[in-house]
């Protein structure tokens, strides 16, 4: 199975995509998709070391809503803030430590924070420990912190760290 | 086509077209490169999410069956945002490009690697 | 209500288009350049699927993929540019 099918989860969403890209449903499209989808795995397979396994998949669907809802509340907090004029705006640079270590998640992290209200990650450090995390407008910068690990962190480590978990 | 979804649509086009104006007004109007980069990323990204869905629900409804390849412009536009914002930042930083906001002044701040 | 409402939209997103056009004019730096280059590749997509909905033809969207797709590349591209000087490593 491991060998047949090595990224299951890719070749599901590479099917997917081909049938919304050919914007199709018939059956044609379904097997060429799924041929592709089972191929492409193959031909990338060095990009892809190691397979990606969600565990908890609650938490990962409560993740995802959490996630949509916070990129509509946060494009209406920047419209708001741009709106309102620059004079009033306290931009600052935080640093988020992580307690994430794999790359999948720390790139899902910073990913998550820059679509989310007011924040865009700007860099990674050497020692991947600390995340520059540049922010529109904070009045407490340690609140915006918390938040963060509290609200996106914690969930990415329940889904794709278990074995680390503290 | 009936006034329920004339309207929804309207609502949807407004908005959309609305976010994506105010995305741009930001990155005409905030005064540092970094307070800048958020307008785009994140109003422009929502307002054509809402002109993509809008288009959907109009090809739907006018075309033969169900239109949803207009996912794959938004789901793409999702993934890559904030992966451009990002590298958008690391070169501003790089150069040391002005900042309202006090910039981290620490060697571990140099880039990780590529 | 559709009929009142396109027009609109379109004034909007075309003073968006000038007012990114006006950041990449301006600068003052490098990655505003990009940044507005950027957003002017959105407003693109915005104005594509706009004219796609008005003139009721799917060919539009085509155009608008694409677009996402190559400003994508291009703002990558340009980034890694100013982080490295080089292109090809």
């Amino acid at each position: 199975m491991r060998r047949l099918l090595p990224h299951p989860l890719l070749s599901l969403s590479l099917t997917v995509l081909w049938l919304l890209l050919v914007n199709s449903f018939s059956a044609g499209a379904l097997v060429l998709g799924a041929l592709l989808g089972w191929l492409i795995p193959f031909a990338t397979s060095r990009f892809w070391p190691e397979a990606i396994t969600v565990r908890q998949p609650g938490v990962l669907l409560r993740f995802l809503g959490v996630f949509a809802w916070d990129i509509v509340r946060g494009s209406f907090q920047v419209a708001w803030l741009i709106l309102r004029g620059p004079a009033r705006l306290q931009p600052a640079f935080v640093e988020v430590p992580l307690a994430l270590k794999t790359d999948l998640g720390i790139s899902l992290l910073a990913n998550t924070i820059s679509l989310t209200p007011g924040t865009v990650s700007a860099q990674l450090s050497a020692d991947r420990q600390v995340l520059l995390v540049h922010t529109l407008n904070t009045d407490d910068p340690v609140a915006l912190i918390i938040e963060i690990k509290q609200r996106y962190e914690t969930p990415l480590r329940q889904i794709f760290e278990p074995e680390n978990r503290s | 086509m009936s006034a329920m979804t004339d309207i929804l649509l309207s609502l949807l086009i407004l908005t959309g077209a609305l976010f994506t104006f105010v995305g741009s007004l930001g990155l005409a109007r905030l005064r540092d490169f970094y307070t800048r980069l958020h307008g785009p990323t994140k109003a422009t990204t929502l307002g054509v999410g809402c002109l993509l869905v809008a288009s959907a629900v109009v090809f739907s409804l006018e075309g033969d069956g169900l239109s949803l390849h207009e996912i794959l412009v938004t789901l793409f536009l999702f993934i890559t945002a904030p992966v451009s914002a990002h590298l958008l930042a690391r070169a501003a930083l790089h150069l040391k490009v002005k900042s309202l906001a006090p910039a981290p002044e620490r060697p571990a701040s140099s880039p990780a690697r590529d | 209500m559709l009929d009142t409402v396109i027009p609109i939209a379109y004034g909007l997103v075309t003073l968006a288009f000038l007012m990114s056009f006006w950041r990449l004019v301006r600068g003052p730096d490098a990655p505003d350049r990009i940044l507005a280059l950027d957003t002017l590749y959105v407003n693109t997509i915005a104005f594509l699927v706009l004219l796609g909905i008005h003139l009721g033809s799917a060919l539009y969207f085509e155009a608008a993929l694409l677009i996402a797709m190559m400003g994508f590349v291009g703002t990558v591209a340009l980034c890694k540019y100013l982080l490295r000087g080089d292109l090809i490593e």
